[in-house]
């Protein structure tokens, strides 16, 4: 756990972008905010916690890329992002993880990759509020969240739990994307009422699916430039 | 891996412990380390003695051992040990730096699961520690 302290020294912030459902966006918001923070020059990390789904390096085409091995391992850089996750690891084979066994993972992740220094390091996280989060929670205390939630009822439903639960452990909630958003602002209006900061929209848009993979093409999409006026508001 | 970062965990403690006793030398440090996690024993004892250099642990004896990795399965509780030779040096290399990557290459001898625990063979740390 030290070994996880020392390793985040360089890291001027870690923002975790969670929900609580899968499905919502979490990866492409996530992978997509960290190539927009890197084109406006920020030095910035992306670290995948999902290791049932691991999507980062698929969504960054980076899935051949392995983290080098230099006193800990120093992870790929992919169009300026560095990417860590348990992908290069396990290949394409199932991960039969058992709740304890990911926090072990979690762990020797968090103990192995030299980030260096970084402006912003972005988690993306993995669907569930159980294991999954109390262990960000109590590995990266100064975490802060950044909540993704589509307009269905669904999703806000247990967007809403993921906050309670972030309230107790005293986490630093920054605010909420609504994502795949059409019509009606149901997202705004919960944030609204929730006392939490609603950070903007983002549409459903057709033409994502086939930029995965294709982050020059990703960063041309209209989700991008949406996202973009959100990450902007990051400061 | 990390031997550097788990050899200054370890003798961070034992500078630890040897000041909370009031020790002027640290003797001897015994470690384990799991056979899983496969730690480079040359480069963890190099980064032991630089990283000791003008500390009281200065002059003291690291003594490195294995703990065999046991695994058991959750199926049908066979229990069995993980033959280090016996494993692709590709996957070998995979869960020497992620250890639950296990999960994805081994699987149960007797049942053919992949479900199975981790009873030990994972990890670094220390069972001792002699101060002088
Ligand atoms: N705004 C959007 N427009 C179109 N497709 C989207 C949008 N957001 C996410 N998707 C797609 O929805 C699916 C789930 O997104 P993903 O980022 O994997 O969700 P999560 O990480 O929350 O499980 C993916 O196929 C992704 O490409
Ligand atoms: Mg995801
Ligand atoms: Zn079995």
């Amino acid at each position: 756990m030290r070994e996880a302290e020392k390793q985040l020294s360089g890291v001027r912030r870690v923002v975790c972008v969670g929900s609580g459902k899968g499905g919502v966006g979490k990866s492409l918001v996530s992978a997509t905010a960290a190539l927009l923070l890197s084109q406006r020059s920020r030095r910035v990390g992306l670290l995948d916690l999902d290791f049932y789904g691991p999507s980062a390096h698929l969504i960054l085409g980076a899935w051949d890329l392995m983290p080098t091995e230099d006193r800990g391992v120093v992870p790929p850089e992919i169009h300026g992002v560095r990417l860590m996750s348990i992908a290069p690891y396990i290949g394409e084979g199932p991960s039969a993880l058992r709740g304890s066994d990911a926090t072990h993972a979690m762990l020797e992740l968090l103990a192995i990759t030299r980030w260096g220094e970084l402006d912003l390091l972005l988690v993306d996280m993995p669907p569930g509020t159980g294991d999954e989060i109390l262990d960000v929670v109590k590995f990266i205390p100064a975490a802060e969240w950044l909540v993704v939630s589509t307009p269905s009822k669904l999703s806000i439903q247990t967007v809403r739990r993921l906050l309670l639960l972030l309230r107790e452990t005293g986490s630093k909630i920054m605010g909420a994307i609504e994502n795949m958003a059409e019509g009606e602002a149901c997202v705004e209006e919960f944030c609204r009422a929730e006392g939490v900061q609603f950070l903007g929209s983002v549409p459903r848009d057709p033409k994502v699916e086939r930029a995965i993979g294709r982050p020059e093409l990703l960063l041309r999409t209209e989700f991008a430039r949406r996202l973009e006026a959100i990450v902007r508001k990051l400061k | 891996m990390h031997e550097w970062a788990l050899a200054e965990s370890v003798v961070l403690t034992v500078l630890r412990v040897a000041e909370e006793r009031n020790a002027a030398r640290v003797l001897r440090v015994r470690i384990k380390l799991g056979e899983l996690q496969q730690v480079e024993e040359e480069i963890f004892s190099t980064a032991l003695r630089e990283l000791s250099k003008n500390t009281p642990a200065e002059d003291a004896e690291f003594s490195l051992a294995r703990e065999p990795a046991v695994l058991k399965c959750n199926r049908c509780s066979h229990e069995w040990k993980v033959e280090r030779d016996k494993l692709k040096p590709e996957e070998a290399e995979l869960i020497h730096f992620l250890p639950e990557a296990a999960h994805t290459y081994l699987r149960c001898p007797r049942c053919g699961s992949p479900d199975f625990a981790i009873e030990s063979g994972r990890g670094v740390w220390i069972e001792s520690v002699e101060l002088g």
